[in-house]
């Protein structure tokens, strides 16, 4: 006999969880007593609700299976809002536990109370309410069924506290599988709308392949490598997508949309046929709907029917999961006869492009008589020294469009970031969650001094844990996003984005939790200083690297303008 | 144009709440919403009308469809379908009076409730563009308080919006 607080813990356990993140409190304390007594899910206490959700976050970007996190009623559950948000937004699998205060109480304003179902609602897959303890094994099961399949996302599971009342025992039973009536799954496409695919591909001159998050999601990357190496055609990731395609492949024309590729962004607007696979023409990509893609044939695989004729309407839509329907392409396009080199005018032009304003990954050797660090020499020392190997969370701002555009990712989740929220504070404990789940692995965060004290507070339970985590802080003395598009919209009005006088000593505060604080000012130091950042293998290491704080992120899409209309730095642009 | 939309739903709490919660979250407008268990005990069926344009149907449709609790979705504008509209309305006239309203329209059928008071009470039937008809033509009466159930409808023939289809738990 268990009780719903045991049967809770077990449940996760049956589930084949063997982590979870949280922070106690009053509703969830039957919860924490049963983790207590039980060792097959660890449970890591974080500093702040926020870092639990984004742990778990990054654990399930890094190894694809859910992430789990526990917060207690109220302040809890609240605080827990920004990581569900973000993950919803990135279609991320997890599921969230949050304490309720007792049954007899909902409604009552009691203390520590909020309506957690009602908050999260519009950024949840979907959500339980336990009103019967006996039901917890049924509600876990539903909800990583939920969760972990189609296209995925963050559910949350909220848990009254006399529902794990540790009086109340019942017969504990786990079901083996659950089928919903209501939640029909996507796996393969109709064959009429493969074979209208393939005769598209076949006959564009053209061509782009167009691959998001969706194609890291279901594991598929291996399918879209097979199908781009048959078309030979140009391809590029979105910012969730990258990874999904490797970068250092001939085929890769780098990351395309706001902060894409000068070549990406004009082989989309010049293409004949643009094939999407698992992104959503998002408005970071497409720029202006009506401007987009107005030559090309469209074709778009997705898991989500919702995502498809959304935003731009297609020629061909597949609906299914895409590590499917690429193998259905890829068996179709076998069939009949296929000339790569008639992409051969299309790849000159591309190549055209790639020289004219191709991204210059060789900045290191740039002479540097001032001494002054570009944050994108630091990126390219930080490819060089992990070999590129290494797992990149990322925060919100320049530094991620930096590491995105020069950490050439020739692997999927390895790159973690919120790409569709935007979270600011994401970086470090989505760091810990790729730790966690990849101990011998290298993992680094990439961030600013603005969104790394937006979660600051982890630094305490890397300590804790003993997480050697390398902080890669890319100090501009400013909100260096906000601060760009000051200086370009607004005639450099820095309304509200300086600091620099009240920031803390970086290096003083990494020691202050018991880790290993770096600084450096000069370009001359950099890449010694980052190959002692790494090998100190068994120390977090914040290494505070102070940058030009006049650096903009280049190419940048022109608001309301097509694929094509770019700035390419502060001087020149496209249109 | 308005698109009368049928949803079959799970019978659970919070279901219809992320079905308007959808429609708030998206910036649809709903003009009329009428819900309730149906013969089927865990499903409820949700008629409702939006005056959204016909490409924004096809998102709100596939949206619809995406939400856990929907099991079925239909749009009836889209089929052979009927729908009707009930109103109860309350004059401050006697009933003779009320009678002779009802007489002269032909669109909707009527039927006085009561009188009580002086006060008229009487049930509309019809498509709802009838019974809006109807209310501006009462708009000078005195004390006119109406309740209006939104439409209903249904597809006629052969197609239908039901399942047997049951949500299925399995133990080894």
């Amino acid at each position: 006999m268990t009780s719903g607080g045991e049967a809770l813990i077990r449940a996760l356990a049956d589930e084949k969880i063997d982590i979870m993140f949280g922070y106690p409190g009053g509703a969830a304390l039957h919860i924490y007593d049963a983790i207590y007594q039980q060792d097959r899910v660890q449970h890591i206490l974080v500093r702040h609700e926020q870092a639990a959700v984004h742990a778990a976050d990054g654990y399930a970007r890094s190894t694809g299976k859910p992430g789990v996190a526990l917060v207690t009623s109220g302040p809890g559950a609240t605080n827990a809002i920004t990581g569900i948000a973000t993950a919803y937004t990135d279609s991320i699998p997890m599921v969230v536990i949050s304490g309720q205060v007792a049954s007899h109480l909902i409604g009552t304003d009691a203390f520590q109370e909020t309506d957690m179902i009602g908050i999260s609602r519009p950024i949840v897959k979907h959500s339980f309410l336990v009103q019967k303890a006996e039901e917890i094994p049924e509600v876990v099961k539903k909800a990583f069924h939920i969760a972990t399949t189609g296209r995925p996302g963050p559910v949350v599971i909220d848990v009254p506290k006399d529902m794990t009342d540790p009086n109340n025992k019942f017969e504990y039973k786990f079901p083996s599988d659950v089928y919903l009536r209501s939640y029909p799954i996507l796996g393969e496409s109709d064959d009429a709308g493969v074979k209208e695919a393939v005769k598209l591909i076949k006959s564009a001159k053209k061509p782009i392949i167009y691959a998001g998050g969706g194609v890291i999601q279901s594991d598929a990357s291996n399918e879209l490598v097979q199908l781009s190496k048959m078309v030979g055609c140009p391809v590029t990731n979105t910012l969730m997508g990258l990874g999904a395609f490797p970068a250092t492949d001939d085929q890769f024309i780098g990351m395309l949309g706001m902060h894409g590729t000068y070549e990406a962004n004009m082989v989309m607007s010049e293409a004949d046929l643009i094939f999407n696979v698992g992104a959503r023409f998002d408005d970071r990509i497409t720029n202006n709907p009506k401007k987009f893609g107005t030559t090309a044939k469209k074709i778009h695989i997705d898991s989500d029917p919702s995502s498809i004729d959304k935003i731009i309407n297609v020629d061909v839509a597949l609906h299914g999961d895409a590590k499917i329907v690429l193998s259905q392409i890829c068996e179709e396009f076998k069939k009949g006869s296929y000339d790569k080199t008639n992409l051969d005018p299309w790849w000159k032009q591309v190549n055209v492009w790639r020289d004219k304003h191709g991204l210059n990954h060789d900045m290191l050797n740039l002479p540097n008589e001032s001494d002054i660090i570009l944050p994108q020499q630091v990126i390219q020392s930080l490819y060089k020294t992990t070999k590129g190997d290494a797992y990149i969370t990322s925060d919100v701002g320049q530094h991620q469009m930096f590491a995105a555009q020069y950490y050439k990712f020739d692997q999927p989740r390895k790159w973690i970031n919120s790409g569709g929220l935007g979270t600011m504070g994401f970086g470090l404990p989505s760091a810990m969650g790729v730790k966690f789940a990849f101990p011998d692995e290298t993992v680094a965060c990439v961030t600013g001094e603005g969104s790394i004290q937006m979660c600051i507070q982890e630094l305490s339970t890397c300590g804790q844990y003993g997480l050697p985590i390398k902080i890669i802080n890319l100090n501009n003395r400013a909100l260096g996003m906000v601060k760009q598009w000051q200086d370009m919209q607004y005639s450099g009005r820095y309304s509200s984005i300086l600091y620099e006088d009240s920031l803390p000593d970086f290096v003083k505060l990494a020691e202050s939790y018991g880790h290993v604080g770096i600084k450096v000012e000069k370009f001359s130091d950099l890449n010694d200083a980052m190959e002692e950042c790494f090998a100190l293998k068994d120390k977090l290491v914040f290494l505070d690297v102070l940058i030009d704080p006049d650096e903009h992120v280049y190419p940048m899409l022109e608001a309301g303008g097509s694929m094509s209309e770019m700035r390419i730095s502060k001087k020149d642009k496209t249109f | 144009m308005i698109s009368h939309i049928a949803i079959l739903m799970e019978n659970q709490p919070g279901a219809l709440s992320r079905v308007v919660g959808l429609f708030s979250q998206r910036g649809y407008n709903i003009d009329s919403l009428s819900v309730a268990p149906t013969q089927e005990p865990t499903l409820s069926r949700l008629t409702m009308t939006t005056s959204e344009e016909p490409e924004i149907i096809n998102q709100i449709l596939r949206q619809l469809f995406k939400l856990i609790d929907v099991v079925m979705v239909q749009n009836l504008t889209s089929v052979e379908s009927y729908s009707i509209e009930l109103a109860i309305i309350k004059l401050a006239l006697p009933s003779e009076e009320v009678q002779k309203i009802i007489e002269k329209e032909d669109k909707i059928s009527g039927k006085i409730i009561n009188e009580v008071d002086g006060f008229t009470m009487f049930e509309a039937k019809g498509d709802s563009h009838a019974i809006d008809n109807l209310l501006s033509s009462l708009k000078d009466q005195e004390f006119l308080e109406v309740t209006r159930s939104g439409q209903l409808g249904m597809t006629t023939g052969m197609t239908s919006l039901r399942t047997n289809d049951q949500t299925k738990i399995s133990y080894e």
